[in-house]
């Protein structure tokens, strides 16, 4: 098993009331996403366990992207990974979000 | 409320098990215990370089049904096939025996199980655990617990989970649901192809499938595969549970005996069907489901005070 851990700073805090959500399963092709809201506004942890090895390239681009385009902040993110495509993985952390966001 | 609407109607089938439990429940009544949060995880999978889950596929908690306080476990058939493993398995065994211990709990236990058996790379603790979870169900009934199984999942209900569906209280089951214990591949590796074909989808489902189970007897009711269907039949089920008693024993003892003299020669579903007196039974198969549910509301066989 392969772990990666990204650690980001996060432009604001997600908004919403939720403190924790799942959005996921671990199956072939698909992944987990477990979202608590536990750290400070500003910061942002995305913690990957994943089976594939020879893509952490891929996994800082899509987390980049995401931290970039959807500011995470004040979550630590926990992904079991079933060996998703990037799309996939986006989605779910789209999905992710918008749980916590919710009021 | 549209958006309710629609949800009610999704597939039980294409669900997880997350969304069975809210579909299934009254709107936002679930609490979990346990959550995946706590990352009350398989302490095994890593040493095979598998993927753990926060949850280890089975979610448990409470909540309401129509009002009525319930226990919920479901298992999740798309993680390593629902399996029953250390902690999977733990975390339902529990759950049982909770009601059993503690009148103050809810009483009636549901089962959303979707399962093909002990998980492989924890069969000893697999094994156990279904051995734990039949007899805590057995001593739950016994006290007094209601405890309905629910099948209609991708994994179906085989293995542990087929032998943990018969000793509940009531069982409901869809199309899509599959209740057996050794599964087609299984049957067809030990016994040879000519007793079972396991490439030959037809003969499968017909005989694996929640039809011909509900026709036999093997389910108490019918469930159209959505969300709604699932909510209505463990609504119906709960409304008149058998009494866990020597009566009921005698019973169901009574009534396997039967249906093993009455289809015991059968080698094949349409043939117990036509036994069963039911008028086209090749039309069965293509039968919508709310015509099955009323043709088998009125056979003998399937309906029943034993179990």
């Amino acid at each position: 098993m392969l772990t990666l851990k990204f650690r980001h700073t996060a432009k604001r805090r997600l908004s919403g009331k939720q403190d924790s959500g799942i959005i996921g399963v671990v199956a072939s092709g698909n992944l987990e996403v477990l979202l608590e809201r536990v750290l400070p506004a500003a910061e942002c942890e995305i913690e990957i366990a994943t089976p594939v090895t020879g893509y952490d390239e891929t996994w800082k681009a899509v987390i980049d992207e995401f931290v970039e385009r959807f500011s995470p902040g004040g979550l630590r993110i926990s992904i079991n990974d079933g060996g998703a495509r990037p799309d996939t993985v986006f989605l779910r952390l789209m999905q992710g979000c918008a749980l916590m966001e919710k009021v | 409320m549209e958006d309710a609407a629609i949800y009610a109607q999704a597939s039980w089938f294409q669900a997880t098990a997350r969304q069975r439990i809210e579909g299934l429940l009254d709107l936002n009544s679930f609490t979990e215990f346990l959550g995946p949060s706590e990352r009350v995880q398989s302490p095994h999978l890593h040493l095979f370089d598998l993927p753990s889950a926060f949850d280890d596929g089975v979610v448990i908690g409470r909540g309401k049904l129509d009002g009525n306080d319930v226990l919920v476990a479901a298992q999740e058939g798309q993680f390593m096939g629902g399996t029953f493993a250390e902690v999977s398995g733990a975390k339902i065994v529990g759950l049982v025996r909770a009601a059993r211990d503690h009148k103050e709990l809810p009483q009636t236990v549901l089962l959303l199980l979707d399962s093909g058996g002990v998980r492989l790379q924890e069969a000893n603790a697999g094994e156990l655990v279904v051995a734990e979870l039949m007899r805590a169900i057995v001593q739950a009934r016994s006290a007094g617990v209601a405890v309905i199984a629910l099948v209609g999942g991708k994994a179906g209900a085989f293995g542990g989970a087929g032998l943990t569906a018969a000793t509940c209280s009531r069982i409901a089951v869809s199309e899509e649901g599959r209740i057996a214990v050794s599964g087609p591949e299984v049957i067809e590796t030990n016994k040879g192809v000519e007793e079972f074909d396991s490439k030959n989808k037809a003969l499968v489902w017909s005989t694996d499938g929640g039809k011909n189970r509900r026709l036999i007897g093997g389910a108490d009711a019918f469930a159209e595969d959505s969300m709604e269907g699932f909510r209505t039949a463990a609504k119906t089920l709960l409304a008149k549970v058998p009494a866990f008693d020597l009566k009921t024993m005698q019973a169901e003892q009574k009534r396997l005996a039967e249906r093993q003299e009455k289809f015991g020669a059968c080698d094949d579903a349409v043939s117990m069907w036509r036994i069963l007196d039911i008028k086209d039974p090749e039309a069965i198969r293509d039968m919508d489901s709310k015509d099955f549910a009323a043709l088998a509301t009125s056979i003998k066989e399937s309906n029943h005070d034993a179990r």
